[in-house]
């Protein structure tokens, strides 16, 4: 009776595809308005095809369905403000003048066109970068504001606000952004912040909902693969975020379990690692190769790929981890990096190098607040063989945890610290752990 | 082997509206699984539709016509079917596996009356 359909993402896919081809054919004026009227037709399809099966072909029945539901939604609207019928009939001109009924032929090209532009739209400079990603997620991902706020871990009160601002602005451009623009390459840098922030928030994020973070991670790689496939936009740093992503992505089944607890890089059952997504990360991080610059994303799909080819994590060569770890941070030197570099520096050198390398960041104290900055410390101690000093660090760590995830993680380095001491206890003379060193 | 009308209905202030993507895709399988169930047991009389939450109510012999489906009850009919069962134990057992019921909604179950 019924087809099934193409595949577990196809409403995503199409609510981002309708809203960003019916804003272009109707004026980003109109935002709000076609936002309601695509809600509306994928509510209504998720009916007629429960009862009637799938069209012959869903993405086109879609695309008429909600341009007739926005003309008619922008009929009444003119009617109901100014009291003029004709304004209907002006209402209807306006959309077939600006998408006539042969855009339907060639959709696809035009498509990838439409979603893009919305995605260069959505990173206006003017609105701040969370609120372009907010709104990446909301109009190309079809997220709602609950959804978005239970990513980001606000109130959806919060998100809202976030969203109509962001909207506003998006609203007074009155056109989308053209890929021809003279700012393009400004543009694209900050599309692509977008697209690595949105992901990252799905793979480090706060979120304790497993669903809804891979939903993010799986969004940032549908939009980075548009990018690829878009050729002024295909660059080598568009090619290395899309390496990066996938190599990340391909770690995920071991990362997170169905509970959404987390599972550190050391201790993965690598077996589980999506062998699939590592050969496309490759692939993609080869064809990132051309060209002079080497983009932060470069540096870390190449960690990325190192993790990925190292057969465990004691087989993992720490000295190229570290020295990506060192350009890296001569690009973006940032704090968090540099306890990244930290970590890599312990499994290279052993923990006493990391731990000095840890208490020497520069600007530690912005990572006052980070929960993984005495995570670490707790960890290099706890294998450095003073189980103290560690219950003091992951304890300190717990009081900073931002959610459920990050407490779970914490209490069981925490039982692993109690399990040490008990172990301690009944054999005193137990002599340090071997160091790590190579 | 009696039939049986199913109405699915939904209160007409329900805030279980699909919202997003994720929900909409998932309310389809559902559905999708729920109707090819009903076929597979042969129990499907008839498939039914989907309606629309619009309309009108006539009443009082013509002379009073309501805009909405719902004047008198505080719930929409989402769509109808009609299912072959053994008896109304059987047709409400049946009922129990249908989707509306996962956001709010409920199945009223309603012997064809055959003289």
């Amino acid at each position: 009776m019924t087809a099934a359909l193409p595949d577990e993402h196809f409403f995503r896919r199409e609510s981002g595809r309708l809203v960003s081809t019916l804003t272009r054919m109707l004026g980003v004026h109109h935002l709000a308005l076609v936002q309601d009227a695509v809600q509306e037709t994928l509510a209504a399809a998720v009916e007629v095809w429960a009862f009637r099966g799938l069209p012959d072909n869903p993405s086109a029945w879609l695309m008429t369905a909600a341009r007739n539901r926005a003309v008619s939604l922008l009929r009444r609207e003119r009617t109901t403000r100014r009291f003029a019928p004709e304004m209907g009939r002006q209402a209807d001109a306006d959309a077939t003048a600006a998408g006539p009924g042969s855009d339907l032929a060639h959709l696809p090209p035009a498509l990838r066109d439409d979603e893009l532009r919305m995605m260069f739209s959505c990173c206006h400079p003017d609105i701040p970068e969370d609120a372009q990603v907010a709104l990446v997620l909301s109009l190309l991902g079809g997220f709602s504001a609950h959804e978005t706020a239970e990513a980001f871990l606000v109130s959806r009160a919060a998100m809202e606000k976030r969203l109509s601002r962001a909207k506003k602005v998006l609203s007074g451009t009155r056109e989308l952004f053209e890929l021809g623009a003279r700012d393009f390459e400004t543009r694209l840098a900050a599309v692509q912040r977008a697209l690595y922030l949105l992901f990252n928030e799905g793979y480090h994020g706060a979120s304790p909902e497993t669903a809804v973070r891979l939903d993010l991670c799986r969004e940032a790689m549908r939009l980075v693969t548009l990018l690829v496939q878009h050729p002024p936009a295909a660059t080598p740093a568009t090619h290395a975020l899309a390496a990066l992503m996938a190599l990340d992505a391909a770690r995920l089944p071991a990362r997170v379990d169905e509970a959404g607890d987390l599972t550190e890089l050391a201790r993965q059952d690598r077996s589980r690692w999506d062998t699939r997504l590592i050969a496309r990360g490759l692939e993609l991080l080869e064809a990132s190769a051309r060209g002079e610059v080497v983009s932060e994303y470069h540096l870390e799909a190449a960690i990325a790929a190192t993790h990925a080819l190292a057969p465990s994590a004691e087989q993992t060569p720490w000295n190229d981890i570290v020295e990506l770890y060192d350009a890296l941070l001569r690009i973006r030197p940032s704090p968090v990096v540099a306890l990244n570099r930290a970590v890599a520096l312990a499994e290279q050198l052993g923990p006493e190098r990391g731990l000095a390398a840890l208490r020497s960041i520069p600007g530690a104290d912005r990572l006052a607040a980070y929960p993984f900055y005495p995570a670490a410390l707790g960890e290099l101690e706890l294998r450095s063989g003073r189980v103290a000093e560690a219950q003091k660090h992951f304890r300190a760590a717990q009081r900073l945890a931002r959610n459920p995830t990050e407490r779970t993680f914490l209490q069981r380095r925490l039982a692993e610290c109690e399990r040490r001491r008990a172990s301690d206890d009944t054999r005193p003379s137990s002599p340090p752990p071997p160091p790590r060193s190579r | 082997m009696s039939e049986f009308l199913y109405l699915y209905r939904l209160p007409a202030d329900s805030a279980e509206l699909p919202g997003s993507p994720r929900n909409m895709q998932q309310r389809l399988q559902k559905w999708t699984e729920w109707f090819r169930e009903l076929e597979a047991r042969g129990t499907l009389k008839v498939l039914g539709h989907p309606l629309q939450t619009g309309g009108a109510v006539v009443a009082d012999g013509g002379r009073t016509v309501l805009d909405g489906p719902y004047a008198e009850s505080k719930d929409i009919v989402l769509g109808y079917s009609v299912v072959q069962a053994k008896d109304l134990a059987e047709a409400r057992a049946i009922a129990g596996g249908c989707p509306v019921l996962t956001y709010g909604g409920m199945v009223e179950v309603r012997p064809v009356l055959v003289m």
